[in-house]
């Protein structure tokens, strides 16, 4: 078994302090959910422009983490979030958080593609629609630009106007990736989102992700450790509701510095 | 051991008799209607016979435009009125309303529907038709008994509402959570949300609801016939009676056997109602079918 060294565990424990000032931060956070804790004081800065990934057994609330950062958890009932997460400087459960405002900056990726019920075109204008943005030339551009971003301009143009749910699944996630890139975001929030996917257009949305991550900040929820492995820069291990380590990928993975991140990672936890 | 087997197979073959028995009772109904009506068919041209206005069964013209079309304006109306108040009802049940709100009030819907249709029909009589004679109809400078095919209207607007927002409900209910999570994060308000996605994509359900609570709405009887005015004439107003084919069947099956035609005059507007509602209903099954396959 490979021992730490001192300097091993130093550059594990600095990974936070050298990144720049850090898009999202989260403090003290606490999540119940119908009375049952489900995060407990969670704090953390995610580094920008680099693949974190939350790993750990299934409930362990990974899903709530990721979707406290866009204040989707509203929307379930009897939902308590204490702390603060702060994106972009804004404490995003303070009082005069803007819900629409936070969500546009962040796009979500979901465990299977939910494409909108209407035309490939319909489902990357919709957001930059909402926010306002009526010029058919420039939303035509958004439409080429976004759809070009994810490698599927050129299976899709000459059906612009068909209903995106004919496309292939892998396609549908694709298109549904761009979707969250036309409202232009900071942030790229993935929830699983290779899981209903083939194993090429798994790579297919890997590969975009690790590209885009010159120009975003990527959080991904997976429990396949090898995924985690091959994009993510960061890793962080959520056990029970609660962080117990988080560092790089190399790392967590080849020296936990906590027995329970040891036992995860080798596989007996699940 | 044997005796066992045959009792097995008498109760697999005994029970599909009976089910033939049950769908050809649907069968001999329109084969029956059909009869009876035919002497009606054989007098006169069919499309005479729908589209005349002279109802004088003594002269012997029987013109069922008014009927149609007092079915039409009844049915219209309560439709005008029910459909945006039970969209809106589900909307908000499904996406605002607590568990608890919600798990309260559907059975409170269809206890609503559970009421007899007389009741409908006297509740029309003692509150909706005063209230239209005395307080609507003066607004816009009508003068009116209050019977009229906005009573009906108001009336079966209120007895399709629990079908409507059941169904509505239902529907609503299976548009994915993630589906909607999808246009939240991309910023969308909750109301935009609802506009291009869940309506969107329960736009078939609600058409089916919309369908049945027609066929409902036309076959109603007792509640209409109460509140409607039944005057054999084509309503040009709101304020105007109107006679339902339902009532005209109901209204006259006693007197009808002194003058030539008029029972099969009334079979067949009996067959007539019949085919639309047969049709309706035919038509919503398909579309609420199709939606359960496709999810």
């Amino acid at each position: 078994m490979h021992t730490l060294t001192s300097s091993e565990t130093k550059e594990a424990q600095t990974v936070i302090e050298t990144a720049t000032k850090p898009l999202i931060q989260i403090k003290d956070l606490n999540v119940h959910i119908e009375g049952k804790q489900i995060l407990k004081n969670v704090s953390l800065d995610i580094p920008n422009n680099s693949i974190t990934s939350i790993i750990g057994p299934s409930g362990c609330g990974k899903t709530t983490l990721l979707k406290t950062l866009n204040r989707l958890l509203d929307d379930s009932k009897e939902v308590q979030v204490t702390g603060s997460v702060i994106v972009d400087g804004e404490n995003i459960y303070g009082k005069n958080a803007e819900v629409t405002h936070i969500r546009k900056k962040m796009g979500l990726l979901s465990q299977k593609p939910f494409p909108l019920p209407m035309s490939i075109y319909d489902n990357i204008v919709y957001g930059p629609r909402i926010h306002g943005e009526r010029d058919k030339s420039k939303l035509k551009q958004i439409v080429e630009t976004q759809l070009r971003n994810v490698g599927l301009w050129d299976e899709v143009k000459d059906r612009l106007g068909t209903s995106a749910t004919r496309l292939s699944i892998g396609q549908q996630q694709r298109l549904c990736l761009a979707r969250g890139l036309a409202v232009q975001p900071e942030i790229i929030l993935g929830d699983e989102s290779t899981s209903a996917l083939d194993p090429i257009s798994t790579q297919t949305i890997e590969n975009l992700l690790i590209e885009l991550k010159k120009d975003y900040t990527i959080v991904l929820v997976t429990h396949i450790l090898r995924q985690a492995r091959r994009v993510s820069d960061y890793i962080l291990f959520v056990y029970q509701g609660e962080v117990v380590e988080f560092g790089k990928t190399e790392d967590i993975l080849l020296n936990p510095q906590q027995e329970l991140t040891k036992q995860y990672v080798k596989g007996f936890i699940s | 051991m044997t005796y066992r087997l045959w009792v097995d197979k008498l109760v697999q073959y005994g029970s599909a008799f009976l089910l033939v028995i049950k769908v050809l009772v649907v069968v001999l109904i329109a084969a029956g209607l059909t009869i009876k009506a035919w002497p009606l068919l054989q007098n006169e041209n069919l499309w005479e016979i729908l589209s005349s206005s002279v109802w004088s069964p003594l002269k012997g013209n029987f013109g069922f435009l008014p009927f149609i079309l007092g079915t039409v304006w009844v049915t219209l109306i309560a439709l005008i009125i029910s459909v945006p108040l039970c969209v809106m009802a589900s909307i908000y049940l499904v996406e605002f309303a607590s568990d608890r709100l919600r798990k309260s009030v559907l059975p409170l819907m269809n206890v609503l529907a559970a009421i007899p249709p007389v009741l409908y029909g006297v509740w029309g009589i003692l509150f909706v038709v005063p209230i239209l004679s005395n307080y609507i109809a003066p607004i816009f400078g009508v003068e009116t008994t209050g019977f009229s095919v906005f009573a009906g209207g108001i009336v079966l607007a209120v007895m399709i509402f629990p079908i409507l927002i059941s169904i509505m409900v239902e529907v609503m209910q299976t548009v994915p959570q993630e589906l909607k999570d999808a246009s939240l994060s991309l910023g969308a308000t909750q109301w935009e949300t609802i506009v291009s996605v869940n309506l969107r994509k329960a736009r078939p359900g609600i058409v089916a609801a919309i369908v049945l609570g027609i066929s409902r709405a036309i076959g109603e009887t007792i509640a209409v016939l109460m509140v409607c005015g039944n005057v054999p004439q084509i309503p040009t107003s709101w304020f105007d009676a109107g006679y339902p084919i339902p009532a005209l069947i109901a209204n006259n099956f006693g007197e009808m056997m002194s003058i030539p035609m008029y029972d099969s005059a009334l079979m067949f507007a009996a067959l007539l109602l019949f085919v639309i509602i047969f049709g309706f209903n035919l038509i919503s099954r398909v579309v609420l079918n199709r939606l359960e396959d496709h999810g």
